[in-house]
């Protein structure tokens, strides 16, 4: 530190951060973005391996031969849904009963904030089913869970055929040495969190729920079916969870390897949106490791039967069954370029670092601009003679910033309450519906607060112009960073997405130069216009171009599912953007239009 | 029933007196007995008991010492042969004549539900209780499963369920029965076959209900000479009806709610499913002290409503020497579910007092609960030393209600762990260098900085400038 306590040298660095900053900023933009494409290449992925010792090999005979048992199964249980048009919960429990298991059942009902339009559901209730197998001479302390959800779009037969047949041949073993709980939850999604809510005896979402009459101790892993045809061409395994919460590495592992032993042909799927992408999301809130298998029916001439599905899963439960300890040997932060590669977060965080470090050195370069300018402001730009008066910050104006940081932080706040809550009003006073009213509310506001610079500057006073603006940037700036920051900690996709689109915008904004550019640079590269975009990108990349027309329906129920997914899952990607990255946006906004 | 219900080796030391008059009877004695109870599930349970009673001179004084009362509890015991091995060599036969022939660890441990206890007591040997005797009983429970040892099939014999049947009574014991539960198989209309055929019934009251049970005598010659061996054969006419299975009036749960390591509730829902009776239930529970306890949020509600405690015993912990302890009296309504739960807070443990297997969580012993249930029929006063043995562990003087000790499962509760591998390190390594980086900024930043002109040069320089003097040149 002696470098920088000492004047000269001090002024030296300050000078050349000061001369180069800009070729420093491009370069390590560059940098960061490269680091990330480089991250597909071998130097930087690793191969899987399995870190738990108790499921070092796959040395397991699996026995299951219960294919027709499983499509019988499934063949009934999709009459009986088609006759009662909801979960037939009597004959579930019936069958489950007959296979032997401990059988429960419990009720659940939520009224959403505002109509689902894309599950078109607003007062949902529903009935969750459970059956716990037992372990035998155990005193149920841990247990494991298979999960199948049934929706209204997806009835997912296959799987609760399955889970039955499965059910029946593990009850036939004395090797458990766990309970396995085997849940079919009503409502997908809605079910799973108020089953999960319930077995751990809390309510974080305001769902209304019958108390569980049976208990199976700790839950160790959670698995996650979804099957809609007796044959599959192959499986998919999403691992993203709430807000981008992965599961420990070694539970994909062990999918893998079951994968590879049985010949099964696996694939990966990845989202960065933070909302959990099967049912085996909310599991990982509760520290319950778990995945979502997806069987795959495609028009590839392999295809599996329901036996090498169901022996898969026989491996991987009587592995998970010989685990002493909770999964935490092997990697919690990690990135998937395939099955049987992955990136560990020393890999890949300095790819975010390095767009960070942009407006960190941005930040830098004015905080000495504003000192230069407080010192002597006849000298800015030059280096300060020996005996200028100490730097102090005094004077930068921190009151004067107070206004706009408040009106764009209660912005963000009204963002973050009023649609929801104003939902009723709007729909009374505007032809709309409630969930639309959500929707148009969100924008409305969102919008609205591009109007507010024009506000702002008349409670801002500053007898010099320039430090105004350079003193609001630096807030932003950190405040950006900070914000980035942490994002890309727990949700790296999310976090290096924002980063790699609000960084130049936010590093190039200044009230001087071609406003209009740096104004459509900006709102280009705004939270919501970055979703509308990567939506497109999206689609683009399934190779389901969308119109316009299309793509702005889909954005609004993007928006309503976001908002929705925060208030039913606690999903945090709504505040965020809500109470944090668009406050700080707007206080960019500020900058541009200062006068 | 299917479920396997808490499973732990309980010894258990009573010293409490078994005070109840009777004559001398013969030292060294040994009874033993089997009693098998097909349940409604096509499960069938099997429970010996094996009791021998020694006179010896060590001797107890007076009233027990409440001082010296401990109670300790192992909260987890994976039971194996290495548990039976050394409990078979307590009896007198071993395994090789009597019911202990039976006990073969392969079939013993190929079943749902195992349990196996040690009880060891002082028994007053006269009214006046001046002279004792000693009691040692032996229980082992088991639970044979249809699903998983009948392979389905809801018929059992001996063989079926041990690969052994008997063939001769232990010369040692005084007494060696089987009894088979037929209760409400005799009545109507036989949906339980028995064969061969006992040599005698016995009814009794027997946990609050009036119960039938065959019974075999092992001495009685005519039983075994027959065909040289005895295999008891319960054959079901009708297939038991699976739907309904009995709940019993109390039983109990216990689960950690909550998520995240640093909170938590422990929780415990008491049953009483009697339609009219309330009853008090003795709630004991111990909880290791780095589970801390929020005594204030102990809350217990029953039908929606807060139910006093007409007792409560609270020792609260002390860290690394002794566990809460908490004892209650609670009045449990009619027909209700009682909620008892405490808050606590999860402790941070030095890092040498992590267990080998930190991530696999701790273990919270189970609660305790004592019961006098009420009967549904009253019960005689019978005499203790000649009812069967199975009935005389926890007598009650009261006819109109029965003894329940009911342990709950144990929980396993996650602590706050450290990482022990090498992220741990490298995380240590990082806290030290950013602590390192952030003093010495901090330092930066809140220091101002004054430059000192160099007021003279170093030694080099002054020498030269007296040497200059000296000459009238002016000084550097």
């Amino acid at each position: 530190m002696g470098l920088l306590s000492d004047p000269v040298r001090r002024r030296a660095i300050a000078r050349f951060i000061l001369r180069l900053n800009t070729p420093l900023c491009v370069l390590s933009y560059v940098a960061g973005i490269a680091w990330f494409l480089a991250l597909v290449f071998p130097p930087l992925t690793q191969r899987t391996y399995m870190s738990e010792n108790a499921m070092g090999s796959t040395m397991v005979e699996e026995q299951f031969v219960g294919g027709d048992r499983a499509r019988n199964f499934a063949r009934d249980f999709a009459a009986h849904r088609r006759k009662s048009g909801s979960l037939p919960v009597a004959w579930l429990e019936r069958s489950m009963r007959s296979v032997g298991l401990e059988v429960y059942t419990q009720s659940f009902y939520r009224k959403l904030p505002f109509p689902d339009e894309t599950h078109e559901r607003y007062m949902v209730s529903g009935t969750n089913v459970y059956g716990i197998l037992r372990a035998p001479r155990a005193a149920s302390t841990e247990s494991l869970v298979l999960t199948v959800p049934c929706g209204p779009d997806s009835t997912n037969s296959q799987a609760v055929g399955l889970l039955l047949a499965l059910a029946a041949h593990f009850r036939g073993q004395i090797y458990w040495a766990k309970d396995i709980i085997f849940l079919v939850t009503e409502h997908d999604l809605l079910g799973t969190e108020a089953w999960l809510e319930a077995y751990h005896d809390i309510n974080v979402t305001g769902i209304q729920s019958s108390p569980l009459q049976g208990r199976a101790g700790a839950i160790q892993a959670a698995v996650a079916l979804e099957l809609s045809s007796d044959v599959v061409t192959s499986l998919d395994v999403t691992v993203e969870g709430l807000n981008g919460q992965l599961p420990n590495l070694d539970l994909l592992n062990l999918f893998q390897t079951f994968c590879q032993k049985g010949g099964l042909l696996c694939t990966l799927q990845g989202k960065a949106s933070g909302r959990p992408h099967g049912p085996h999301g909310l599991f990982l809130r509760y520290r319950v490791e778990a995945l979502t298998l997806r069987g795959i029916n495609s028009f590839r001439q392999y295809k599996y039967d329901l036996v090498a599905v169901g022996k898969a899963l026989e491996g991987m439960f009587r592995k998970l069954n010989h685990l002493l300890e909770r999964l935490h040997q092997s990697f919690f932060f990690y990135l998937l370029p395939a099955l049987s590669r992955f990136v560990s977060i020393g890999l890949y965080m300095p790819a975010a670092g390095f767009l960070l470090l942009v407006l960190g050195l941005k930040a830098l370069e004015l905080w000495m601009q504003l000192h230069e300018a407080g010192g002597n402001p006849e000298e800015a730009g030059k280096a300060p003679g020996p005996g200028s008066p100490p730097l102090a910050p005094q004077g930068v104006g921190l009151a004067s910033l107070m206004a706009p940081l408040l009106i764009s932080q209660a912005m963000g706040l009204a963002l973050y309450v009023l649609p929801v809550l104003g939902q009723h009003i709007a729909a009374q006073h505007f032809p709309v519906a409630e969930a639309e009213a959500v929707v148009l509310t969100l924008l409305a506001i969102y919008v609205a607060g591009l109007a507010l610079p024009h506000n702002t500057h008349r409670v801002v006073s500053s007898q010099v112009p320039d430090r105004g603006w350079m003193a609001l940037k630096l807030v932003a700036l950190i405040y950006l960073a900070l914000q980035l920051g942490c994002i890309a900690l727990t949700n790296f996709s999310l976090g290096f997405l924002l980063a790699a689109t609000m960084v130049p915008a936010a590093a190039l904004t200044k009230p001087h130069g071609p406003r209009p550019l740096y104004a459509a640079l900006l709102v280009v590269t705004s939270p919501a216009v970055t979703l509308l975009g990567s939506l497109f990108l999206w689609r683009e990349l399934q190779e389901v171009p969308l119109s316009l027309a299309e793509g702005w329906q889909l954005f609004l129920t993007a928006l309503a599912q976001g908002v929705l997914e925060h208030y039913t899952y606690g999903a945090l990607l709504f505040p965020i953007l809500a109470l944090g990255l668009y406050p700080c946006w707007l206080l960019f906004w500020n900058v541009l239009f200062w006068k | 029933m299917a479920a396997a219900m808490s499973l732990a080796v309980l010894l258990l030391l009573l010293v409490g007196p078994g005070c109840w008059g009777h004559a001398e009877h013969p030292r060294d004695s040994l009874r033993e007995e089997l009693v098998i109870t097909p349940l409604p599930s096509g499960d069938v349970a099997a429970t010996f008991q094996f009791r021998t009673r020694w006179d010896s001179d060590l001797q107890r004084e007076g009233d027990t010492d409440h001082y010296f009362l401990r109670y300790a509890v192992l909260p987890r015991e994976v039971v194996c042969t290495e548990n039976l091995t050394p409990w078979k060599k307590l009896l007198p036969c071993s395994s090789k004549a009597g019911l202990s022939v039976l006990l073969k660890a392969d079939r013993l441990f190929h079943t749902s539900y195992h349990s196996q206890a040690v009880h060891i007591r002082p028994i007053c040997r006269n009214a006046q209780c001046t002279s004792i005797s000693w009691e040692l009983r032996q229980t082992l429970s088991v639970v044979f499963d249809a699903f998983i040892t009948g392979q389905g099939k809801k018929d059992w014999s001996l063989f079926r369920m041990f690969s052994r049947t008997l063939t001769e009574a232990c010369p040692l014991a005084s007494q060696s029965l089987v009894y088979v539960d037929i209760t409400g198989f005799s009545q109507d209309n036989g949906t339980l076959e028995v064969s061969p055929a006992p040599s005698s019934t016995y009814q009794d009251v027997i946990l609050g209900t009036w119960k039938t049970y065959a019974v075999y005598d092992l001495f009685d010659t005519a039983m075994i000479n027959n065909s040289r061996s005895l295999n008891i054969q319960l054959k079901w006419k009708r297939p038991p009806d699976t739907e309904a299975l009995p709940v019993p009036f109390l039983h109990a749960q216990r689960y950690v709610s909550g998520y995240g390591l640093q909170k938590g509730e422990l929780s415990t829902l008491l049953y009483n499913s009697h339609p009219y009776r309330a009853f008090p239930v003795l709630l004991l529970d111990a909880v290791p002290w780095y589970l801390r306890l929020y005594v204030h949020t102990l809350t217990i509600t029953s039908k929606g409503k807060e139910n006093k405690p007409s007792y409560i015993h609270y020792q609260p912990a002390q860290d690394r020497q002794q566990p809460h302890l908490l004892e209650m009296l609670i009045q449990l309504p009619a027909n209700s579910v009682t909620k008892v739960s405490i808050q606590f807070e999860r402790a941070l443990l030095k890092w040498t007092e992590y267990t080998p297997d930190p991530n696999h969580g701790f273990y919270v012993s189970p609660s305790v609960l004592s019961a006098l249930v009420p009967s549904v029929v009253a019960a005689k006063p019978v005499d203790w030393e000649g009812s069967p043995l199975f009935n005389t562990l926890f007598p009650v003087s009261d006819g109109s209600s029965y003894f329940v000790r009911l342990y709950t499962e144990p929980l396993l509760v996650n602590l706050p762990t450290p990482d022990f591998s090498m992220p741990y390190n490298v995380i240590c390594l990082t806290c030290t260098v950013v602590a390192v980086c952030y003093g010495s900024f901090y330092n930066l930043l809140t220091r101002t900085f004054h430059i000192e002109e160099p007021k003279s040069g170093g030694l080099a320089k002054r020498l030269a400038n007296l040497i200059r003097r000296a000459r009238g040149v002016p000084p550097l």
